[in-house]
């Protein structure tokens, strides 16, 4: 394994006087996936809000590119290549797929040499060719529609699309395919393979056992905040698993 | 990946159909345009859209209302809604007036000039009041726009000490009732505002961000926009298209009055609303507003002009807000354009 894209060590965060996460460590490497499971309030989502600038953490280190890092802001680990897909996919429901690809960072052109417009033709170009390089198919009248009449996997696609758009190396997905639909959740589990085979390293939460062991290289179990124990995948369970998560 | 069709899809529907739902308002438009045609014809032997005298009327019903719309699209597009636009109006015509007033022994031109500067300033603040208490304090639109409304309609009392503020100055008028090539200027400045707002919504990186924070927060907020602050600038845009509002009924009636806008404040709303945008934010388009104001100013006028009792103007403009709505609500059915939001 070549060097770890993220490393951390000994995080530990409170809220108050609850110790949500106590000396936990993990790496990834690019091209790794790593499956982050535990019961609920195991403290997963506090993990990867800690990494992905949300939470600040009290104790510990967070190591990307082999540089200490601190992001005090979401935007600041998406800026060093750090992407955070949540369920909610943060897309504008009413805008199309190249608005929502560039939205913040809109591109424009000049409109009778002086006026700034909206480069439409760009940002749907631009999107398109992402979206072909991750092999996803978008019906092409659906291209200039907005996002909402695009299927669960396809707005999942275009959130993971917009990522790499802009260079995410490391990609956190919450739960991706919690609310999709079979045929679709096999898509985005396709979608994180080919990701994997393009050099991105990526952390999902899941709670689907067969998810788990059909992509990942390696599984992350936390127990009550605690590192409960981490197998390469081809060397536990299921059984193994369900075992760390609960205890025992 | 092959594409699977996504479960909910509906089937493709007439296109006649489809067509009817998206240019609905167009073809609205249209059709008054046409009864009243036929009415003056059959009626009165003449001709109701191709007297010049008749569009003037129209077009000038239409402008005030309007400049109040303009902003209010805006803001409803990102999922508020501005109350307060009619008394800010009136507030800047009373600041304009008395300012004017303060001025007269100034050159008329340049007690114009201080007068619509003071009404522009001043109309920007209770924008900016009501944008700051939504944005940052988050209250409610609808109740931070109604308390401006109530400020600003005791402040322009106050101002105007409970009555009308006559203005006596040959340059007001102009600019209140010259044309130029037969358009009235009231017309003309109105045209300009709505180029300019049309231009921002659709091209601007601002109108972009509007439609963003109208569709979802979150993602407006995960791409990095300044919702807050955006916010508030769209409640400033939307007061300061008010206080544009107020300058042209000074300039139109020589006066100004804390109540002008009164009457304007839902005829804007429902311009908006007819034109198109969804009161749950994310849709919406000038083009769309500007029709809307035609066809109640359209309707407004009609009326009169085939001399049905003036007080069914409400009726009809009342129903033509619902019908719209109704329309809109089963658009996407209508042009199989997709299942709707989630």
């Amino acid at each position: 394994m070549s060097e770890p894209l993220l490393q951390i060590s000994g995080l530990t965060k409170r809220f108050g006087g609850v110790t949500a996460l106590s000396d936990v460590g993990l790496t990834v490497a690019r091209g790794e996936v790593l499956a982050l499971a535990g019961d609920n309030g195991a403290g997963k989502s506090t993990l990867i809000k800690a990494i992905a600038g949300v939470h600040s953490r009290d104790e510990g280190e967070i190591r990307f590119k082999g540089q200490p890092v601190d992001f005090a802001t979401p935007s600041d680990a998406r800026a060093a290549g750090i992407e955070t897909i949540y369920q909610d996919l943060a897309l504008a429901d009413n805008l199309d797929i190249g608005a929502n690809v560039f939205l913040g960072r809109e591109r424009f052109t000049k409109f009778l040499g002086f006026l700034p417009r909206l480069d439409r033709e760009t940002m749907r170009r631009e999107s398109e060719k992402v979206l072909e390089q991750l092999e996803i198919d978008i019906e092409t009248r659906k291209l200039t529609q907005p996002v909402r009449n695009l299927s669960g996997g396809q707005r999942q696609a275009v959130a993971i699309g917009r990522a790499i758009y802009w260079k995410a190396e490391l990609l956190i997905m919450d739960e991706p395919t919690a609310a999709l639909g079979v045929p679709e959740q096999r898509k985005v589990m396709e979608l994180i393979q080919r990701l994997k085979a393009q050099g991105v390293a990526i952390i999902f939460i899941s709670h689907n056992l067969h998810d788990i062991f059909a992509v990942s290289d390696r599984i992350l179990v936390l127990r009550r905040g605690r590192n409960a124990g981490e197998r390469a995948i081809g060397a536990t369970n299921g059984d193994e698993v369900v075992k760390m998560m609960v205890g025992g | 990946m092959a594409t699977a069709a996504a479960p909910h899809a509906p089937a493709e529907r007439h296109p006649l159909l489809a067509f009817v739902a998206i240019a609905w308002s167009w073809l609205f438009l249209l059709l008054l345009v046409l009864f009243f045609e036929f009415w003056a014809r059959l009626q009165y032997g003449s001709t109701f859209v191709l007297n010049p005298y008749n569009l003037q009327s129209i077009a000038l019903a239409a402008s005030m209302p309007l400049l109040l719309a303009l902003g209010q699209t805006l803001v409803i597009i990102a999922g508020g809604i501005d109350l307060s636009v009619g008394f800010v109006m009136g507030l800047a015509s009373v600041v304009m007036a008395t300012t004017m007033q303060a001025t007269s022994g100034l050159h008329p031109g340049l007690s114009l000039l201080v007068g619509i500067a003071a009404a522009l300033l001043v109309s920007v603040i209770p924008g900016f009041i009501s944008g700051t208490l939504i944005a940052r304090l988050a209250i409610p639109a609808f109740i931070g726009t109604l308390g401006m409304y109530g400020v600003c309609r005791g402040v322009g009392f106050l101002t105007a000490s409970g009555t009308t503020v006559p203005v006596n100055n040959p340059w007001l008028f102009q600019l209140g009732n010259a044309k130029v090539l037969q358009v009235p200027v009231p017309v003309i400045l109105t045209a300009i505002v709505v180029l300019v707002m049309h231009w921002v919504l659709r091209e601007g990186r601002f109108g972009r961000y509007t439609y963003a924070i109208g569709g979802s927060k979150a993602a407006a907020v995960r791409a990095g926009i300044n919702v807050p602050r955006h916010t508030v600038m769209l409640y400033m845009l939307s007061a300061f298209c008010a206080g544009i509002a107020g300058v042209v009924y000074t300039a139109r009636f020589s006066a100004g009055a804390a109540q002008g806008g009164e009457p304007l404040l839902l005829d804007s709303i429902a311009a908006v609303v007819i034109g198109g945008a969804s009161l749950f934010g994310g849709s919406g388009t000038i083009v769309g507003t500007v029709i809307g104001a035609f066809i109640i100013a359209v309707i407004q006028y009609g009326l009169v002009f085939i001399n049905v009792a003036p007080f069914w103007q409400f009726v009809a403009v009342g129903v033509v807000i619902i019908v719209s709505v109704l329309i809109d609500q089963s658009r996407e059915r209508l042009t199989g354009g997709g299942r709707r939001d989630e």
